[in-house]
């Protein structure tokens, strides 16, 4: 990813050109997929629903986004003021993200424009996905509040309107906390209604418990990765207040991640004990399950704890995107691999080419805007005209 | 009957479902509340797989023609699933090999309970008296998560259509039910494996046939708790239903009770997180105060020992100040005294 990079004028960096070519490869599917529809597109089935759409984008995108609740409550609710400067980067991630899953919903549902259906026309207050649907819906919009200030601030000349909202700043939090922990233990919760599909590894009543918990340390983990990348390519953006403490809020977010992560541990094992389903574990599937929580929790966990403990910030920043792909297993075991395992291998999913290059389209998007309005707007910096303000 | 005609019943039928024949579909007490609710028998000891219910089905719901015939028996070679242009398929089975083979009509089952209408977040899924669980594309989003949810695997998906696609599944023939007449599968079937009629007199048959051939068949009627029970009811001859690729391990949990927990947590986390952050909020700022005032308090004792420890210095110097002074001006009168005494002896002399 290189940014700015117009020194000789071109726009055709490496970086450009393989965007370029992701964006015209989703715009053809994009037209493929709203003219022949779904099937023409997707390897999804009568047996597999949902794919790779929902598995990645929608789980994984929402667990991703965390960082914005996790931080901003860090910071303006649990008094690590310090890390203000670590807000609006983190608000800007969650909001793209959450716009993102719901873009990409547009091309997994069979009738977009009825998307508004079960908030305003009829709701099906029964369903765990109505849940979702609301609370990602309200929260999106809290997001989108959360993040105005920014933009209002690089407009200029409407104080009055960043004035009304940064006052809104606690109210707007504690909303997005219990959004958050609503819509993220909905997401596992989807899944309490496939006990016969969900394999009994990875079903348990507190799949709802454990997609909150593992939210925290992914939003947690996604800030730390996040900085990392944003401090190799948009340096020349941050101001010294965010310098001075992005070393210390990459340290507290590996303790906080560390405690999160054993406690999801116990969680795991507790689980496992609840239901006595220990020799699962001598199966492939216990395999590939130990795998996941050895291989993608415990370790990055220890990583974090030795990192924060000998103040080595390399061992931090290997756990942070070590932990980011661990949650990203735990989803596609949860929705993909481990869902539907007692079908024959022929009727199991794979994800089409169609399927990936809209996935591949959608982080694409999402990247370019970030770096769109981080090099305009006073994100990683304070805007000169508002230095002294809170927010 | 034309798709016009059928959509049109299925939208009267939404009218009337929200008057008197409402049936809630995901509340433990609608079971009760619903006794003369219809079902339908399957015995599969009785079927032949003739697919003749499937011919049926596939005409009086108006679905398209399949490519081949259904007088082909050698579809039977493969297992099926319904699809989106088969609410019905027959499989066949060989419980043990050089045995006859056993036949099984898959279709909804109708469940009393459905997970289908516990998971949609448009409600467009109902479970109505006459036993039928029906479907709205009206209201529709394609979202699919009926499909995810259904312990069966029923319902299927029109993936062929961009703009419109459906969800699709067995409607128990809900519009023929409603003219009196006949699911269009009972009516087909020549050996009487299928009977439709109310579930709780369904129950009882299938228990006296069962009951009364222990040796033929399994003693269990499917679909009587299965998900906490299913209108579509099946009694099978033995080894087992596993035998015709039916889940015997779904148990007797409702889909809704599997969500309600989760569901029930809603406002117990919407009540309790606002307070909770808020005290977490004020304590944070409360600790922060305390710091302030120590900090202050602190800072003014410094400044006061300071101060006192200053004037205790001048007041030292000043004492010492004027011992100095006063030895001097002591020395100073001793000399003066000294130099009249010279003065007076050399003037005596003098």
């Amino acid at each position: 990813m290189s940014t700015e990079n117009t020194k000789n004028g071109s726009l055709f960096t490496p970086f450009n050109i393989v965007a370029g070519i992701i964006l015209a490869a989703g715009i053809v599917v994009t037209i493929m997929r709203f003219t022949m529809g779904l099937g023409a597109v997707t390897n999804l089935s009568d047996n597999n629903p949902w794919g790779i759409w929902i598995g990645f984008d929608l789980l994984c995108g929402v667990a991703l986004a965390a960082g914005g609740y996790t931080t901003s409550a860090a910071c303006y609710i649990f008094g690590f003021k310090r890390f203000h400067a670590a807000v609006r980067p983190a608000i800007l991630t969650a909001f793209l993200g959450y716009a993102l899953v719901v873009f990409a919903l547009n091309y997994d549902v069979g009738r977009p424009w009825r998307l508004p259906y079960p908030i305003f026309y009829q709701q099906g207050t029964t369903s765990i996905l109505f849940e979702v649907g609301l609370c990602v819906f309200i929260y999106l919009t809290v997001l989108f509040l959360e993040y105005l200030p920014a933009a209002l601030e690089w407009k200029g000349g409407l104080d009055k309107y960043r004035g009304i909202l940064v006052k809104l700043t606690m109210g707007l939090t504690i909303l997005g906390v219990i959004l958050s922990t609503l819509h993220q233990s909905s997401l596992g919760a989807l899944y309490l209604i496939v006990p016969s599909k969900l394999h009994p590894l990875w079903y348990t009543p507190y799949l709802p418990v454990m997609f909150f918990m593992s939210s925290m340390f992914a939003g947690l983990s996604m800030v730390v990765f996040e900085g990392t990348l944003s401090h190799k390519y948009f340096h020349h953006k941050m101001d010294e207040d965010y310098n001075a403490n992005y070393l210390d809020l990459q340290f507290a977010f590996a303790k906080g991640a560390a405690w999160i992560m054993a406690g999801y541990l116990a969680m795991k094992l507790l689980g496992l004990s609840m239901d006595n389903r220990w020799h699962y574990l001598f199966t492939g599937y216990g395999a590939w399950w130990l795998f996941e929580v050895v291989g993608f929790v415990m370790l990055p966990c220890y990583c974090y704890a030795v990192g924060y403990r000998d103040r080595n910030i390399g061992l931090v920043r290997l756990a942070a995107p070590w932990t980011v792909v661990g949650i990203m297993l735990n989803r596609f075991d949860v929705s993909l691999i481990a869902f539907n395992w007692q079908l024959s291998s022929a009727e199991r999913y794979f994800p089409s080419l169609g399927e990936i290059i809209i996935s591949l389209f959608v982080v694409t998007v999402g990247v370019l805007v970030f770096r769109w309005i981080v090099t305009r707007m006073p994100i990683f910096y304070a805007h000169p005209a508002y230095k002294d303000s809170s927010h | 009957m034309k798709r016009r005609h059928f959509l049109g019943l299925m939208g009267a039928a939404g009218v009337s479902l929200t008057t008197a024949v409402t049936a809630k579909a995901s509340s433990s007490a609608d079971v009760a509340g619903m006794p003369n609710v219809g079902g339908v028998l399957f015995d599969a000891s009785r079927c032949i797989g003739c697919r003749k219910c499937e011919a049926a089905c596939n005409q009086v719901n108006d679905l398209p023609k399949p490519a081949k015939p259904f007088d082909d028996l050698t579809v039977l070679d493969a297992t099926r699933r319904t699809d989106a242009k088969s609410y019905t398929v027959v499989n066949k089975y060989v419980p043990k090999p050089g045995e006859n083979p056993v036949f099984r009509k898959i279709q909804c089952n109708h469940c009393m309970e459905p997970a289908c209408a516990s998971a949609c977040f448009v409600k467009a899924f109902k479970k109505t008296e006459t036993g039928a669980v029906v479907y709205d594309p009206s209201v529709c989003v394609g979202c699919r998560y009926c499909m995810v949810a259904c312990p069966f695997n029923i319902p299927a998906y029109e993936y062929d259509k961009a703009l419109s696609p459906r969800v699709m599944k067995c409607t128990l023939c809900y519009p023929r039910l409603l003219e009196g007449k006949l699911p269009g599968c009972v009516e087909a079937c020549p050996k009487e494996a299928l009977q439709f009629g109310k579930r709780r007199e369904l129950l009882n048959i299938a228990w006296d046939r069962v009951t009364a051939n222990p040796d033929k068949y399994v003693q269990h009627v499917y679909g009587e708790h299965e998900m906490g029970g299913t209108s579509w009811l099946s009694i099978a001859p033995k080894p087992s239903f596993a035998a015709l690729g039916m889940d015997e391990g779904l148990g007797t949990t409702s889909a809704p009770e599997l969500t309600s927990g989760a569901l029930a947590a809603v406002p117990a986390v919407a009540g309790i997180w606002p307070v909770l952050l808020t005290g977490i909020y004020a304590i944070s700022k409360r600790k922060d105060k305390i710091a302030e005032e120590e900090k202050k308090a602190a800072v003014e004792a410094a400044i006061a020992k300071a101060s006192a420890d200053a004037e205790a210095k001048l007041a030292e110097e000043l004492t010492k100040a004027e011992v100095a002074n006063k030895r001097r001006i002591e020395v100073e009168v001793k000399k003066a005294l000294e130099a009249a005494a010279k003065d007076s002896e050399g003037g005596e002399d003098a």
